[in-house]
């Protein structure tokens, strides 16, 4: 937990405290870092111990993903066409964390700008999961969840455009959150899709999760998305419990495609909530079958559009001689993303263009409005929904890599929380065979606290979160 | 011509504005290094993001305004997607439905002498690309270069509807245009590459061509003429006009086609998500408020609250620094007096030096024209001064009309100087006043010529010549 953590660097020595993660990031086979920045981190751990100052998150160090803009720390998005680009600036959520103290240690992997649910896309390869490390991690925040779950680092941050915080969280059990679109500033956030997309944390505890989420979320007027509004603290309440709380089961969340163990963890976690004064209902999401079709083709089309910058002139690797402009951008384009990439951006591209706009793109926004309604009725009837994060549990590395249908189909409970924009949470709740399996919850716009002081509750009740994994 | 048609695309950057369009950069680059006027957003460095500048919006809103078209309830912007070097991120932020405004007008003196609407499509503001530069000519470079100092300036673009018939008529409407933005105050001409012109034009029955990238408004006049010769010896030798777009070769004063790598060009518009959509209908109404008296306006205005000719009224308006300067000087000397030496004379001397009024003061004109009212100058004199003033520049700047008319010697010489000057004349000049007599008007110039040799041209032409008149007459 961060709060002992924080005390326990006072006390102790921050520095060797980061001296030993560093030690076990170097002898780690987890493939979890892409970029250390151990100079500038025991800089400011050296510092720490001299005066450690009063900020939320002091001397606490953190692993951020490969997406998310550090000045002077290379962010590549673990992609060939990124390498070796180290930013000028750095972005909202990192200019937040510095100014609250925390310690920013390095670049997680991830599958290729965010594309994907393993992190198998990664052109540094695979994450292993730390339970099994034959298992993918999950992704596309894959590292981040990695090192948090294999003690490499105590918090990360990831983003999630359709689960790729939740996804990690669930399949390394530990905590992650998809905040409200707007709730955290993408400014720095190198965009998958725009649209959907926001910043979360991953960390071991609830607790943990509503103090990073102090630090990062709030108002930023570089980010147009932004929503208005002063910063919030998430701690206070966060131990209120959950007497009287309506939960809703949405029943498309569960049945045909859930892993037996998976569903079986889920109800039981429901058991849990109900046992600590909570109660539920089935509802129905109807427009759920049609989220992850939508969701493709939104995220594909801004994709499309979002990528179209890297042509290596202005940053990033210069491979191979130059020639014209058009020849040289098509070929460093074609050697520099990985072939998921290039799949989204071809049908993306195909998306938008004229005389498919309507069929697809529009068609794709008028099903999110749906889905939209979807949750803003049930909502009408319960405080929060609860359902799997994920249908299954991590699968081998390289199991679905050749079947990019299967690798989409597992992001089914993920994607319409972010087509809707709501929040959700994905906790702990039990153990498929020797794998972690997560508890989603959902909540309405901008209801973080309740969302947190759930599964707080939940967390109290249940031993989930303080098992480990045994690294090697 | 008029079976010529031409509409024109006209990209006018808000150079008045201090930052740029989505980020907050100095829009003062020119005289700058290369790309010392660029942040992360200019640049499309991964993971920034844009930000609406509120104030181009509302200058935006006052051009539409300004020609008359509908602004419309809320606006949104589009990406417009393309790959070129000089855009680095891979699309342009503009916008597509819901431009800001749309069904415009404003009314040109058209070729057939008559005032007529010239209808307003739409205007809708977007981002302006960077600058390529070229290592040489652009066709014998080896390598070029990229300047993102431009990159992200505000530019509004003004699309007419094809009601325009010749290149004269192009012409005439840029001006009217350019007379309009002046008067708005949201944009400098003088700045190079601020105003982009595209204009499409066909001959009736003939499927158009598009010629990109023309700037000044000479060079619009200077391609149309060349684009109609073109397709008139096409359809001479029944040749079929292709559609294309055609660049403009401002050296050789042709045009030339350009075979896009990309062929026909698909720009997959969608929804600017990283901005909202902005509701503008409650911005109109003070902005209108705000909105300064237009040229034609005033124009109408001055013809009747000076009398002024609609010749001279026109010319006047067509500047509104010149129009502020005319109305401060009408207010202390003869208003009809100023219009002709501001608009006939003054403002011709200016153009001959490449000066704007402002080079001028509105002390000096009042004094020349009082000088002139008592009769204490010539007509001539008068011109002497304003030409003397301006050649000083910049070496003296706001000199004394009265100080250079008497270091000049241009006081008037005494009436009774000419008098006598004249009874000389006429007495030395026998011979040409016999000629005089017998029908030849044109020999009294030489009696008028040897007065001003007399009064070593200090008298006024045009007197001395009634007094030789009549000094004859009475022999
Ligand atoms: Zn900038």
């Amino acid at each position: 937990m961060l709060s002992e953590l924080k005390a326990r660097l006072k006390a102790e020595s921050c520095e060797e405290y980061l001296c030993g993660l560093f030690e076990k990031i170097e002898k780690s086979s987890l493939n979890a870092f892409t970029t250390l920045a151990k100079e500038s981190a025991l800089k400011e751990a050296r510092r720490f111990d001299k005066n450690p100052g009063r900020g939320l998150l002091a001397g606490v160090p953190i692993a951020i993903k490969g997406s998310i803009s550090t000045k002077g720390i290379e962010t590549n998005c673990s992609s060939r066409i990124l390498r070796g680009y180290i930013p000028p600036y750095d972005a909202h959520v990192i200019e937040r964390l510095k100014s609250e103290g925390a310690i920013i240690m390095g670049k997680t992997n991830m599958d290729e700008f965010a594309m994907g649910t393993s992190t198998e896309t990664s052109c540094f390869g695979p994450t292993k999961n730390p339970w099994d490390q034959t298992c993918v991690p999950g992704g596309s925040s894959g590292g981040s969840a990695a090192v948090v779950a294999g003690g490499e680092a105590p918090c990360s941050l990831g983003s999630d455009t359709g689960g790729s915080v939740r996804c990690p969280a669930s399949f390394c059990g530990i905590v992650g959150l998809k905040p409200t679109y707007g709730l955290v500033s993408r400014y720095g956030l190198v965009a998958y899709a725009n649209s959907l997309e926001q910043i979360g944390p991953l960390t071991h505890t609830v607790e943990d999760t509503a103090l990073l989420m102090e630090a990062i979320s709030g108002h930023d007027e570089r980010d147009s998305t932004s929503a208005e509004g002063a910063r919030h603290s998430y701690l206070p309440g966060l131990e209120d419990g959950v007497a009287g709380l309506k939960i809703g089961i949405p029943k498309e969340y569960f049945g045909e495609g859930v892993n037996k163990d998976v569903e079986k963890a889920v109800w039981e976690a429901i058991a849990t909530l109900e046992s600590i004064g909570a109660s539920w209902q089935e509802i129905s999401l109807p427009h759920t079958r049609y989220a992850l079709a939508a969701y493709y083709v939104i995220a594909m089309s801004e994709a499309s559009s979002n990528l179209a910058r890297f042509d290596g002139l202005r940053y990033g690797e210069r491979m191979g001689e130059d020639k014209d402009w058009h020849t040289t951008f098509s070929e460093i384009r074609a050697k520099g993303f990985g072939p998921e990439v290039k799949r989204r951006i071809m049908l993306g591209t195909y998306a938008l263009s004229a005389g498919y706009y309507g069929r697809y793109y529009l068609k794709a926004l008028q099903v999110r409005t749906l889905i939209k309604e979807d949750f803003l009725r049930a909502f009408k009837d319960v405080d929060l929904l609860a359902s799997p994060t994920m249908p299954i549990p991590a699968f081998k590395i390289g199991e679905r890599i050749n079947d990019p249908l299967s690798l989409y189909m597992a992001d089914v409970f993920t994607v319409p929380i972010n087509l809707a924009g709501v929040p959700a949470i994905s906790v702990p709740c039990g153990f498929a065979g020797r794998l972690p399996v997560g508890l989603q919850l959902i909540g309405p716009h901008f209801c973080e606290a309740a969302v947190l002081r759930t599964a707080q509750a939940f967390e109290a009740a249940t031993p989930f979160h303080k098992a480990k994994p045994e690294v090697s | 011509m008029d079976d010529v048609i031409i509409g024109l695309e006209i990209h006018v950057q808000l150079n008045r504005l201090h930052s740029k369009m989505f980020c907050g950069c100095s829009t003062a680059y020119h005289d700058s290094l290369p790309n010392s006027h660029t942040c992360p957003v200019c640049l499309g460095l991964p993971g920034s993001l844009p930000v609406i500048n509120k104030k181009a919006v509302e200058y935006g809103i006052k051009v539409g305004l300004a020609l008359n078209c509908k602004i419309e309830e809320e606006t949104l912007f589009y990406r417009k997607n393309y790959y070129y070097p000089d855009l680095p991120k891979g699309f342009q932020i503009s916008q597509y439905d819901y431009p800001l405004a749309t069904k415009g007008h404003i009314m040109i003196l058209g070729d057939n002498g008559a005032e007529r609407n010239i209808r307003i499509n739409r205007a809708h503001m977007e981002e302006d690309p960077g600058r390529l530069v070229h290592a040489g000519t652009i066709d014998k470079a080896k390598y070029t270069m990229v300047d993102y100092n431009r990159c992200g300036m505000p530019l509004l673009e003004v699309v007419t509807e094809p009601d325009l018939c010749s290149p004269k008529e192009a012409r005439v409407f840029l001006d009217k245009l350019k007379s309009i933005l002046d008067y708005l105050d949201v944009f400098d001409g003088t700045q190079e590459g601020s105003m982009r012109i595209d204009a499409n034009i066909s001959l009736k029955g003939g499927d158009r061509s598009e010629v990109k990238n023309i700037t000044g408004f000479k060079g619009v006049e200077k391609a149309l003429s060349y684009e109609i010769t073109r397709q008139k010896n096409l359809q001479r030798r029944n040749i079929k006009v292709v559609q294309e777009t055609r660049h403009f070769d401002e050296l050789r004063n042709i045009t030339v086609s350009i075979r896009s790598k990309v062929g026909a060009h698909d720009y997959r518009y969608f929804p600017e998500c990283d901005l909202a959509v902005m509701r503008i209908a409650p911005w109109v109404p003070a902005i209108r408020a705000a909105l300064p008296e237009l040229p034609d306006v005033k124009r109408e205005r001055f013809v009747k609250q000076y009398s002024l000719a609609d010749d001279h009224a026109k010319s006047l308006t067509s500047e509104i620094k010149l129009a502020n300067f005319y109305e401060a000087v009408a207010a202390r000397a003869s208003p009809k007096l100023a219009a002709v030496w501001i608009a006939d004379v003054l403002k011709g001397e200016l153009n001959y030096r490449d000066l704007s009024i402002e080079s001028f003061q509105e002390e000096q004109m009042i004094e020349i024209l009082q000088m002139l009212e008592k009769g204490k100058i010539s007509e001539d004199g008068a011109v002497q001064i304003i030409r003397t003033l301006l050649d000083r520049i910049p070496i003296e700047i706001g000199g004394s009309p009265s100080k250079i008319a008497h270091e000049l010697g241009l006081g008037k010489a005494e009436d009774d100087a000419v008098q006598k000057a004249v009874r000389e004349a006429v007495a030395e000049s026998a011979a040409a006043v016999a000629d005089y007599k017998a029908g030849s008007e044109r020999a009294l110039n030489f009696v008028v010529g040897l007065v001003m040799k007399k009064t070593r041209g200090k008298a006024d032409a045009g007197e001395v010549h009634r007094l030789v008149k009549a000094e004859v007459e009475k022999a």
